[in-house]
């Protein structure tokens, strides 16, 4: 009687972890004043970090003012994703560089 | 004030006042594009001590790190290539030009600097700009200061758009 008791709790411990969305990191790269992909999916909930191999400081700024992370030359920088939309963004330095996330419901 | 800034700047750098009747040299090319950097550097320094408006300041601030981090890899650069940068008229035309612009923004204060500033640096940035794509760039020789003037290009064009946005809040 324990071990099925036993089992049937890990059994609906597992059933318990299976539904849970598990959240990714999408990555993009900066490189020679660009955001590379330019357009990338995601799921609310999941971080984007950007990692800026140019030699100079850049941002990743939603153009709503929802994020905005400072991304320095060498480094990388971080943002969750909250709200399901399609984002564009752009360096608040060099606004001649854009992106756009498309964020999914969780 | 502004049109004969950008006058004075056209003439500055057009081709043939880098040496007389032919394209400027890599040397030649290498002191123009350093000048303007280092000229650009001031202009910012002059911004960081006269403006308190917070988004002037922190452009004068990109402005200081940016050029100051091209001009890094530019000295770098001729270094490696044994290169020595070569005074000419174009240079000493934008170092006259950048004294009497900073000559007349000393005078300013406040919003009237705030937007004569920023002005000049919408005309500076789109003049510079114009001389790199249409003659520094093309002119160029080495493969690696070709390829470090496209990059600074692109870093600039996005000044010449971080300050027309500027310019239009301020106005």
């Amino acid at each position: 009687m324990q071990y099925s008791f036993t089992a049937a709790v890990v059994c609906a411990l597992l059933s318990g972890i299976a539904t849970i969305a598990v959240a990714s990191t999408v990555s993009v790269t900066i490189s020679d004043l660009a955001f590379t992909p330019a357009d990338i999916d995601a799921k609310v909930g999941d971080t984007v970090e950007w990692t800026n191999r140019d030699y100079v400081d850049h941002t990743a700024t939603s153009t709503d003012g929802a994020w905005d992370t400072d991304v320095a030359a060498g480094q990388s920088g971080k943002v969750i994703l909250t709200r399901p939309g399609t984002f564009g963004y752009f360096c608040k330095v060099h606004p001649n560089m854009t992106g756009t996330v498309h964020v999914a419901p969780k | 004030m502004r049109r004969s800034i950008v006058a004075a700047l056209v003439i500055a750098l057009a081709p043939a006042a880098a040496c007389a009747g032919g394209a400027p040299t890599d040397p030649q090319i290498a002191h123009i594009a350093y000048t303007a950097g280092e000229l650009d550097i001031k202009a910012a320094q002059q911004a960081l001590a006269k403006s308190k408006n917070d988004a002037v300041r922190a452009f004068a601030d990109n402005m200081v790190k940016d050029h100051t981090a091209v001009n890094v890899k530019a000295l770098a650069l001729v270094k490696k290539l044994h290169v020595t940068p070569e005074d000419n008229d174009t240079s000493r035309s934008l170092t006259s030009d950048a004294e009497k612009t900073r000559a007349a923004l000393a005078k300013l204060s406040g919003a009237a600097f705030d937007k004569a500033y920023v002005d000049n640096e919408v005309a500076y940035h789109k003049t510079v700009n114009g001389a790199l794509a249409g003659t520094l760039i093309p002119s160029s020789q080495n493969g690696e200061l070709k390829q470090l003037l496209q990059t600074g290009l692109k870093i600039f064009q996005g000044h010449e758009q971080h300050a027309e946005h500027l310019a239009g809040e301020l106005h």
